[in-house]
Parts: structure tokens; C-alpha cells; sequence
């Protein structure tokens, strides 16, 4: 028995958006399966992973903040990976940007005025995209692998993060605990309230749709496409890919250096050795689940962010470990690409006694 | 005619060496072969005649067994056989030579070789077997020479001596002259000849109807998948094989009426670049003007700086000076393609999908592709005018009789001549004072490629300066005014068509211009016509 | 034993995990795939060799486990790029989020149990000689077989069918599919292949570098190796020199330390990390002499017509 693979004549339009419909359904399923199997109720289970965060306005708001920064991130990975430019370092770039970011609240504790959390986000991207700029940089200059720079520079950044709160910027005051001093007031995001949802689940909202407008109408949005497509075509009609290469850098970079300080300036409220639980490598599975495209990754990102929170709340009640949620995560990202195969493809499985090239 | 054949058997009830008995092909829901019969002879060199997309290739992949049948059975000697792989083939003693080598350019001519020989397992051993058999044959060949380092012809030389050392009953060749130049074709049909007079059965597939004519003793003639005719090639002229290949009359390109050329258009001077691919070719003292209203054509074998010197003129790669190239009386060696654009340059390269077109783009996003600074209506403050795009592919489509299945499809659904036409018909809508061309009807249905070679010609008659880079001659002579020969990257001196015939240009094309580097005079390179034969080496 | 002789078996045992995911990973490459998971499959090696080896209490089992774990990632990989020919570049990543979860899973209960280790080999006299006895003849077995398969896989791609073939597929697939060669076939060999080499460097991180399981004890050594691939310009000795140099970095950190040099920690622990970088800078600036081994095909599906 053998599994063929026909091209379609034209991509298929149902499959583009039933791919992750089906990617999720089969997700679920299977993860109901391995809750049977470790001995849970696969129906309770599920329903603490994928039901409970939606039940109260409390963990609405949670998964709100969880998905801001996985939005955010996600939506400069799309477009990257739209021209076929690998940045997975997003994760150091996050690093990164709560660092910078925090260089004003920590060194001038005192400062209060709206200027300093403004500068404080401008900084957090600066850092984030100067991170992701030197990934660019090496590979413009010296050809060097996107892929393995960007993601070596994750551990440098927190290596350079971890230096930095549990060397000069610790709180004085901490007891000798690795953090820094704690934000107050303009050093920190405007919330909701008193609840923990901030002004960066606005931010987030507001870059989704300018990355909207720019990816399906403007010249720069088709430049990044045709380079994604066809490096030579991209070429030919005039656009530059080392100029690409800084321009996806540089903007996925500053996504996640925003997003880094938002988390230090919002729910953590202070610089701490680790901010972030992977929120740099989920967003590559919420760019992909979101089809590449700024919307989809809108609600890839909630999504996502509905599995995190899930993930909490089943180890509360169930005792299920964390880590199922980034099992889930991993299947669900594989699935994706096995049913992205169905838009151009075809399967066939044929039963058929015709040997293969026997000479292997 | 039968002369060479070992045993002439009573013709009705003669063995065919290989029989094709109504072979029927299907991909997905597109029939490639319908109903397909042919047989072939041993020690007869037969044709398979028809246009680009007949089927022809579909078929000979069954009797080699890369692609099997849908329905419909294959007979070795009269006994029904299934070939379900190459191996199988190989082993019946049916060998290939395929259009586009199946060879490896990292690895050297035995490791070549002996991939396809599955017993022999000593390279040493092999390369003397090489070497005695290329001798015999007169296909010199150095066993440890690697496969990039090798020209196109000498590529060949490796797939044929592959083939030859598995002593092959049946020996397929799909195009095998559209790499050579005249002379070289001469020598390979020499080869041919003999393997022949030994009885061996050749499968000849070629669209050069004047050499079948002259080399093949029966002729098979498919359209669209049916066998239409089959006719002794001998007793046809090649325009009436022409006929049968296309089903209609072919439509014959009008010249120009009056010539008036007008002021120098494209010019290059001293044009030297080192090309930055691994097995690239460097481009060497290129030296050519266009005028406006004429179309100058390059000729050359592929492989020989073709590529290199189009993106040098479209400025996908630049060179160091200004002055280098001039395109509308603007010197732009040093500017980008967008610029060269904005001079009013046009552009068709010989890569239609993942050059000259984004594959999974629409049509009217490929409109974009190369117009979004040179039209300037299509794209203001930086947003694309989707309304206008569509337009100005609809015009397109309809202007140069594009087919399409729907309305804006994609530009990997078109068939290549359709494709052609639209990435031709998108750069003459710019109505472009310069126009380059590189490979115009390169595997394009004869009624797609008579319809581009006259829109350039008229092209031409609006007063453009036209550049066409082709490696097939017929059209090279069709169209130009004037001819230049291009070889490892270098560029003869142009001559009048008038002046040229096809035995000069194959001479130019094996190099007969090419200064010993470094140069040291230019008087060498006078005239092609003074160049003896002996002065080329690569004709063998 | 001396100082000297404790620093170099300790260089050893830190760079054979690198050199066996990396030999590994480079024969994958020759045939034309390039497999992003290696520090996934070898996280899986890691969980599953310790898991092996604490249950059954044999050390045979725990080496055998975590090569299978590798072999059964890798497959997964395999069915995905091969089959369904997804981008190997996505999966690649995928296969190594999934494996860092489904790792940080099945180990969670047994982290930081104290584990078997594999003991380094002992031969009466040889083993004695000063300076050099331990070194040579005082490894573990593992060690040996690290070695061992560079100069197999040196002689299996550059002096047998197998490599040649192997070599083919990765230069031009639709040449050797023209040649009646199986794509796909050889293609996914070669991926079990890399990974068991990967599970079998995770294995011994578990069972003879740190003998326990520790969450993403990995740490990054997948992707080193990936960048050693590279650096070796996809040349099989190459591999055996570059390991050995990132091994010394990598130790390099504790010695330093250990004299009382004043340098942050952090430093010292992200030393491998740039000097990676760094290599990668150096080897990558010369195209000529990157592009001259680079498979071909490297990263491109194979679909055949039917």
C-alpha cells in the first residue's frame, strides 16, 4: 500500500480554510485519546483545556493577556515566513526588548510622566529589532544561516537578561532575589480596570490590522509575497531581498521586543530572569495555524492562548501536567502542515504490486 | 534503405524488436496518450514527431519505464512485457537518452556512468570500458572529469556512453541535436549510423524536421496525445511534417514592409562580469548595439552566458560602470532593473514561472510584477490600484489571444505558450523603446511561438530596439536582422542575415570567434566566413 | 590523573553528544533534506535512554531506547516531508516543539532521579600508560563508536554504492528518480539514520554526560550541531574537528571559572553560543567554499510525476 500524491490543477480554496479546521478537530481528538490513556476522562479533560478559560469574565481577560504577546509575535513571524525568511529567534528578540525597555524605569525609578512608558515601548522594540537587525545583518553581510543565528542568539539573550537582574539591575531592596525593582505608575501599562487585560491587547488589535492593509494591498505587502513565492521573480520585478531580509528582521524583531516589554510593563511589572513561557516559539505555530496571514493569526493567537491557560487550569484541577499543553501545541502545528499538503496535493493511497526502483 | 539491417524478415508478419500496443495515459483527468500505437524496427533510427505537449515524452517515460501506462500493453520481441521501472528497461536492453540530462553535476563522469550500472562496481575497470567505448564511437569523454565543469555537448557524450556500455538493442533520444551545433549534429549522426548498422533501433525524437528527413527511416507523427499519421520521413518535405505535427497550415511570419532604423537604442561597451553562480559563466568583452527598428539576435548552444548577459542587461546584476550599458540613451550599468524600466526597457527572460512570473499569482498580480513603478497609475502612495491591475490583464489576455480556464488565473495554471504570450503581450503593452527577449518560444506550441516572433518583429516596426536571445536557429533567422553568435561568454561580431547561413553560425557557436585569452588582437575575429574549420576544436 | 588528562576526558565526553548528532544530521544533508529537529529527536533520546535504562536497570536497553525514540521522531519527520512533502523547514521546527513537550512529559516524574551511568572502559596495563593511557584507552564505548562512525560514514559516502547513491539523490533528485532510483526511499534511510544518530547522542547525554533527566537538557546542542553540519562543509572528518573544537568552548566555561578568573557565569555559559555564530560567520563569508559540498537539493520536496 502506498500513499500517492497528485497535483491539483488549481489550490484548492475549501482546503486553504478547512486545514485548520481539521488540523484543531484531529488535535482534539487526539488529545482526547492520550487523556484516555493516562487514565483521565478525555470529556473533562478537554473541557478544562479548551472550555473552562471561556466561562468567566476572570480568565477571559487572562487569555486575553496571554494572547497579546503571542499575537503580536505571531504577526511579524507571518510575515517573515511569507518571504520565506526563517526568524525563530523570536524569543531572544522578546528577551531583548523587555531588557532595553526596562533600562528607563530601572535606572530612573523616579521618573513619572506618560513620556517614560512611551519611551519605554519605543525602546522595547528598538531592542527587539536591533537583536533581530543582527541576524539580518550577518546574513546580508556574511551569508550566514538565518535559522541557526536567530536561534542561537535566544540563549545569548537570556544569558545577557539573566546578567543583567541578577547583577547590577537587582533590586536593592529584593531580599537578594534575581529582579528588579518593581513599576509603579507610568512605568506601567494602563489596565483594564483592576484587572491584569492591558492596553497591549489594543496595540495588538492595531498592528493586526495595519499588517492587514499592508500585506493585501499596499506595493510593499505584494513585494514581501512575491519575494515568499519566488526569490528570482521578486528579482526581476525589482525588489531587493537583502532589503527584505532587514525590512522582516527588523519589524518581526521590533514585534517581539514590544511584546517583551509589554509583558515586563504589564503583568509582570518588573524585570525577572525568565518572562516568558516560550511565548517566542509558540508564536511560530500561531503564525502557521493563522495561515501566514495577520487575521488568522488574530485568532490563532487566542486560540493558543485558550490552550496555555487550559494547560493551568487542568494541572489544578486534574493533576495533568503542564507540558501536555505544549504537546498539544507540537501536534497541532504538525497537523497544519500535513493538511497544508491538501491545498496543492491530492492523496491517494493505492494498493498496488508495482515495485519501486528496486536499486535502493 | 533496409541495407543495414542484420535480417529483413517477410514485413507482414515481422517481430518487432519493441511494439506499443494502444497505450493510454491519464494525469489526474488530462489524457497525455490516448490510444497510442507504434512499433519499431531493429537497426531503423525511427521518428516521433509532434509538437510540445503531444505526448511525446509521456510516451517514451513508458517504454522506459519512469511512467506506466494507464491502460494498453508493451511487447519485447513479440512477447508481452510490463517495464515497471528503468532498471527493468535497462535490463531488456532499452537505453535513454533524456532531454534534460539525468546527470549529477557534483560527481565525475564514472560515478555518472556506473549509477546506471548497477553490477559493475569497480570505477577503475569502468573508466577503461569508458574510454575504449567513447573511442569507438568517436565520443571522447575524460572519466574523471566532474559533470559541472563539462559543456552541454559533452554532457551528452556522458548519457550516450552511458547507454552504449549496457549494450542497448534500443536506444531513446529525446532531442538530442537541440544542445549541438550543426557540426556537432553531423558527428552524432554519424555515431547513430553505425549503432544502426549494428541493429540497433533508435527512437528519434526531435522538432528539427530537415534532420529527420535526412537521418530516419520511418516516422510516427502524434498530436495531442493521437497518433495522426505515420509516413515514410524520406518521401515528405519538412513542411509538410510540419503540417501534420500542427493540423493546420502554420502561420507564416510577414516581414517588415520598409526598414528605417533609427537612432542607437541599446548599447554595451566592453561588458565584463564574473558571474557569482558556482557554475556560471563569466561574461567576456560584450560588445552590441540596437538600433531603433531592428531586431538583433544572439545565437548560441544554452549553457553559454545566455542568462548571464540577459540579467546584465536587465540589471538584476550590475556592473561596476556606467557607461558599460546604455539603454534609450541613458548609460544605467550601475542602476537596478526598476530604472532600466523606467528608461522604457522591457524585459522577458527565458524562466516563465519563477522569473518572469510569480506561479501562484494571478495574472493581474504578475502585472504588478513588473510595472508597479513604470505604470504610474498602478500604484499610488504605495497601494496597488486592484481595479486597474485587472484591466490591464484583461487587455492583455485578449490582445495576444491568451487561453485561460477563467477569468485572472493563476499564472502556474496556463500551459507555457499561453504563459508566453502573456508575459510577452505584458511587456509590449508598455509599448517599450528597448525590448529583451531571452528564449522567446523556448517549449511553446508552434501556433503560440509564430504568433510571439511576429508581435516581436512588429515589435521592431514600431521603432524599438529588439534583443532576442535564442538558441533554436530557425527562429534566429526568422526574426533577425542582424545575427551574433554568444560562446562561453563571449559575443561575435553581428552580421547581416543576409550574410549568414547555418554552417557559419554552428561555427561561431563552437567558438570559432573566441579570442585566446588573454586577447591580443581584435583583427582575429573579422569576419566568420574567413575562419577555417580546423581552428575550432570542439566539433569531434 | 592529572589536571591536563581530567580537562581532555572531559572535552571528549562534551563534544561526542555534538559529534554523533552532527555525523548524523550530515548524511541526512548529503541526500538532499535538512532536518530541523535534531535537538528534538535528541531530547527525546535523552528522556527515553534514562527512562530505559531506570526501569529495566539495563544500560544496553536505555542506549537501544533512546536510539529508537530518535528513529521514531525521525520518522515522523520523514512521513511529513517525505510523503506529504510539507516544508522541511517547518517541520523541522515542529518536530522539535513537539519533542520538547512530549519529553518534558513522560520525564516529569523521574527529573532529577539520580540514573545509571555508563562507566568508561578499563584495559589492564594500556589504560595505565601516564599521560595518555586514560585518554586512549579509558573512554566509554560510546566514545569509540562516535569515532568509529565518522570514518564508517567517511567510507560509506565517498567509497561505496551506497554513498554514491546517497550523493546522487542529494545533488539531483530527478536525476536519479530518471535513473530509476527510489527518492523517497533512500531519502527516508538516510533521515532514520539521522535520527538514531540524534536520539543516540540524547542517550548519552542522559546515561553518561549528566546520568539524569533534566527538562530541555539539551540546551541547544541539536542546533549546534546543525551549525557543525555547516561548518564542516558537509565533509564527514570535518565533523570530527569542529565537534572537538565546540566541546573545548563548551568546557572551557568550567575551567575558567574554576581558576577564579572574574568572569560572570553568564559569560562563560553563553561562550558556545556565540562562538557558534562566530564559526558560522567564518565558514559562511567564503561562498565558494560552502557552496562547493552543499547538496544540491538541500531542503527541496521530491515529488515524482505518476
Amino acid at each position: 500500500m502506498k500513499i500517492i500524491l497528485e497535483k491539483r490543477a488549481q489550490q484548492s480554496k475549501i482546503m486553504a480554510y478547512a486545514s485548520p479546521v481539521l488540523a484543531i478537530g484531529l488535535t482534539v481528538i487526539l488529545g482526547g485519546i492520550i487523556f484516555a490513556l493516562a487514565g483521565y476522562d478525555p470529556q473533562t479533560a478537554l473541557y478544562y483545556y479548551f472550555v473552562e478559560p471561556l466561562t468567566n469574565f476572570w480568565s477571559i481577560e487572562e487569555v486575553i493577556v496571554k494572547a497579546t504577546p503571542l499575537i503580536l509575535i505571531g504577526a511579524g513571524l507571518a510575515i517573515c515566513f511569507s518571504a520565506n525568511i526563517w526568524n525563530i529567534g523570536a524569543e531572544g528578540q522578546l528577551t531583548m526588548g523587555a531588557l532595553v525597555g526596562s533600562f528607563i524605569p530601572v535606572m530612573f525609578t523616579d521618573w513619572q510622566s506618560p513620556l517614560v512608558l512611551l519611551l519605554m515601548l519605543v525602546m522595547g522594540a528598538m531592542g527587539g529589532a536591533a537583536w533581530a537587525g543582527l541576524v539580518a545583518f550577518l546574513k546580508n553581510k556574511f551569508n550566514v544561516n538565518e535559522i541557526l543565528t536567530s536561534l542561537m542568539l535566544v540563549y545569548v539573550a537570556q544569558y545577557i537578561l539573566d546578567w543583567f537582574v541578577r547583577g547590577p539591575w537587582r533590586d536593592p531592596n529584593g531580599y537578594n532575589f534575581p529582579k528588579s525593582v518593581s513599576f509603579e505608575g507610568w512605568q506601567l501599562l494602563p489596565t483594564y480596570g483592576d484587572g491584569r487585560m492591558h492596553i497591549g491587547a489594543l496595540i495588538a488589535l492595531i498592528v493586526v490590522v495595519l499588517l492587514t492593509i499592508m500585506m493585501t494591498r499596499s506595493l510593499k505587502g505584494f513585494e514581501i509575497r512575491a519575494i515568499g513565492n519566488s526569490r528570482r521573480a521578486g528579482a526581476f520585478a525589482g525588489f531587493s531581498y537583502k532589503g527584505m531580509t532587514w525590512f522582516c528582521f527588523l519589524l518581526s524583531g521590533a514585534l517581539a521586543g514590544l511584546a517583551g516589554i509589554m509583558e515586563v510593563a504589564g503583568p509582570a511589572g518588573q524585570l525577572l530572569p525568565s518572562i516568558s513561557p516560550g511565548y517566542g516559539f509558540t508564536a511560530i505555530i500561531v503564525a502557521f495555524l493563522g495561515r501566514l496571514n495577520p487575521m488568522g493569526v488574530l485568532l490563532a493567537g487566542i486560540l493558543l492562548a485558550i490552550s496555555y491557560l487550559g494547560g493551568d487550569g487542568a494541572q489544578m484541577e486534574l493533576g495533568v501536567s503542564v507540558k501536555t499543553a505544549q504537546v498539544f501545541q507540537g501536534m497541532l502545528l504538525f497537523l497544519i502542515l500535513t493538511f497544508d499538503t491538501l491545498i496543492r496535493y491530492k492523496v491517494k493511497i493505492i494498493r498496488s504490486q508495482t515495485a519501486e526502483g528496486e536499486l535502493t | 534503405m533496409a541495407s543495414a539491417r542484420g535480417k529483413t524478415g517477410d514485413a507482414s508478419n515481422e517481430v518487432y524488436l519493441l511494439e506499443a500496443k494502444n497505450i493510454t495515459k491519464k494525469f489526474g483527468e488530462f489524457t497525455a496518450n490516448d490510444n497510442v500505437s507504434i512499433a519499431l524496427k531493429a537497426g531503423e533510427i525511427h521518428a516521433l514527431l509532434g509538437e510540445n505537449g503531444a505526448g511525446k515524452s509521456t510516451l517514451v517515460k513508458m517504454m522506459y519505464g519512469s511512467l506506466q501506462p494507464t491502460s494498453g500493453t508493451l511487447f519485447w520481441n513479440g512477447e508481452q512485457v510490463e517495464i515497471n521501472n528503468p532498471s527493468m528497461a535497462r535490463d531488456l536492453g532499452i537505453g535513454m537518452v533524456f532531454q534534460h540530462f539525468s546527470l549529477f553535476e557534483s560527481l565525475n563522469v564514472v560515478e555518472n556512468i556506473i549509477l546506471a550500472i548497477p553490477e559493475e562496481d569497480d570505477i577503475a575497470a569502468l573508466a577503461v570500458k569508458i574510454e575504449k567505448v567513447s573511442a569507438q564511437y568517436g565520443l571522447p569523454l575524460e572519466p574523471y572529469a566532474v559533470v559541472a565543469d563539462l559543456s552541454v555537448g559533452e554532457r551528452q557524450r556522458i548519457e550516450i556512453v552511458r547507454c552504449l556500455l549496457q549494450e542497448p538493442r534500443l536506444l531513446i533520444m529525446d532531442e538530442p541535436t537541440a544542445v549541438l551545433t550543426p557540426q556537432e549534429a553531423e558527428q552524432l549522426f554519424i555515431t547513430l549510423r553505425k549503432l544502426t548498422a549494428e541493429g540497433v533501433a533508435i527512437l528519434y525524437i526531435s522538432h528539427r524536421l530537415e534532420e529527420v528527413r535526412k537521418l530516419c527511416h520511418d516516422a510516427t507523427i502524434l498530436r495531442r496525445g493521437i497518433v495522426v499519421d505515420n509516413v515514410d520521413p524520406q518521401q515528405e518535405t519538412a513542411q509538410s511534417l510540419a503540417q501534420l505535427m500542427v493540423g493546420e497550415a502554420i502561420h507564416k511570419i510577414e516581414a517588415r514592409s520598409a526598414k528605417k532604423l533609427g537612432k542607437t537604442l541599446l548599447k554595451t561597451q566592453n561588458l565584463n562580469l564574473k558571474s557569482g553562480l558556482q557554475f556560471g559563466v563569466d561574461l567576456i568583452d560584450i560588445n552590441l548595439d540596437v538600433r531603433a527598428g531592428e531586431v538583433l539576435a544572439i545565437a548560441g548552444i544554452a549553457g553559454n552566458g545566455q542568462s548571464e548577459l540577459f540579467d546584465a542587461l536587465s540589471g538584476e546584476t550590475r556592473v561596476s560602470k556606467k557607461s558599460t550599458i546604455q539603454l534609450n540613451g541613458v548609460d544605467c550599468g550601475t542602476r537596478g532593473i526598476r530604472f532600466r524600466r523606467k528608461c522604457e526597457a522591457a524585459f522577458a527572460p527565458e524562466e516563465r514561472l519563477g522569473h518572469g512570473a510569480v506561479p501562484s499569482f494571478k495574472l493581474s498580480e504578475n502585472v504588478i510584477l513588473t510595472r508597479h513603478d513604470s505604470d504610474d497609475d498602478l500604484v499610488r502612495y504605495g497601494f496597488m490600484d486592484g481595479k486597474l491591475m485587472k484591466a490591464i490583464a484583461a487587455r492583455i489576455t485578449k490582445k495576444r489571444d491568451v487561453r485561460v480556464s477563467k477569468t485572472d488565473p493563476e499564472a502556474e495554471s496556463l500551459s507555457g505558450g499561453n504563459l508566453q504570450k502573456f508575459i510577452v503581450g505584458r511587456e509590449l503593452d508598455r509599448a517599450p523603446k528597448v525590448l529583451i527577449v531571452n528564449q522567446p518560444t523556448w517549449g511553446v506550441d508552434a501556433g503560440a511561438a509564430a504568433m510571439i516572433r511576429q508581435a516581436l518583429i512588429n515589435c521592431a516596426g514600431r521603432n524599438a530596439a529588439v534583443l532576442v536571445i535564442s538558441q533554436d536557429l530557425d527562429e534566429i533567422f526568422e526574426l533577425a536582422d542582424r545575427i551574433a553568435v554568444i560562446s562561453r561568454g563571449q559575443l561575435s561580431k553581428s552580421f547581416a542575415v543576409e550574410d549568414m547561413t547555418f554552417e557559419k553560425v554552428g561555427l561561431l557557436m563552437a567558438g570559432a570567434h573566441e579570442k585566446a585569452l588573454p586577447a591580443d588582437n581584435d583583427a582575429a575575429d573579422n569576419d566568420a566566413a574567413d575562419v577555417e574549420v580546423e581552428d575550432n576544436g570542439a566539433p569531434v | 590523573m592529572t589536571g591536563f588528562e581530567a580537562a581532555v576526558l572531559t572535552i571528549i565526553t562534551a563534544s561526542t553528544p555534538l559529534l554523533m548528532a552532527a555525523i548524523g544530521e550530515l548524511v541526512v544533508e548529503r541526500s538532499g533534506v535538512l532536518n530541523l529537529g535534531v535537538e528534538g529527536m535528541m531530547v527525546m533520546g535523552a528522556v527515553c535512554g534514562f527512562l530505559a535504562s531506570y526501569y529495566t536497570g539495563s544500560l544496553i536497553l536505555g542506549i537501544l531506547a533512546s536510539m529508537m525514540a530518535g528513529v521514531l521522531m525521525s520518522l515522523l519527520f520523514g512521513l511529513l516531508t517525505q510523503t506529504f512533502v510539507t516544508n522541511q523547514m517547518a517541520t523541522g521546527l515542529a518536530l522539535t516543539i513537539l519533542c520538547l513537550g512530549l519529553s518534558g512529559l513522560i520525564g516529569e516524574p523521574l527529573t532529577g532521579e539520580p540514573g545509571l551511568k555508563l562507566s568508561a572502559i578499563s584495559i589492564p596495563y594500556l589504560t595505565d600508560i601516564p599521560y595518555v593511557g586514560k585518554i586512549l584507552f579509558g573512554q566509554d564505548i560510546l566514545v569509540y563508536v562516535s569515532i568509529a562512525l565518522v570514518f564508517a560514514v567517511q567510507y560509506m559516502l565517498f567509497k561505496s554504492r551506497m554513498g554514491l547513491i546517497i550523493r546522487a539523490v542529494g545533488d539531483s533528485h530527478s536525476s536519479a528518480h530518471a535513473l530509476g532510483y527510489s527518492v523517497i526511499k533512500v531519502r527516508y534511510y538516510c533521515i532514520m539514520f539521522g535520527g538514531a544518530c540524534a536520539g543516540l547522542a540524547g542517550g548519552y547525554l542522559s546515561l553518561v554526560y549528566t546520568p539524569q533527566w533534566i527538562e530541555d537538557m539539551t540546551a541547544g546542542r541539536g542546533w549546534i550541531a546543525l551549525a557543525l553540519v555547516v561548518f564542516a562543509t558537509w565533509m564527514p572528518r570535518r565533523i570530527l574537528l569542529g565537534a572537538y573544537l565546540f566541546g573545548t568552548v563548551w568546557i572551557m566555561g568550567l575551567y575558567v571559572q574554576g581558576a577564579g578568573i572574574a568572569i560572570p557565569s553568564q559569560v562563560l555559559s553563553a561562550l558556545p553560543y556565540v562562538v557558534t555564530i562566530v564559526a558560522l560567520v567564518i565558514i559562511s563569508r567564503n561562498a565558494t567554499l560552502t557552496k562547493l559540498n552543499t547538496p544540491t537539493c538541500l531542503g527541496q520536496s521530491f515529488v515524482p510525476d505518476r
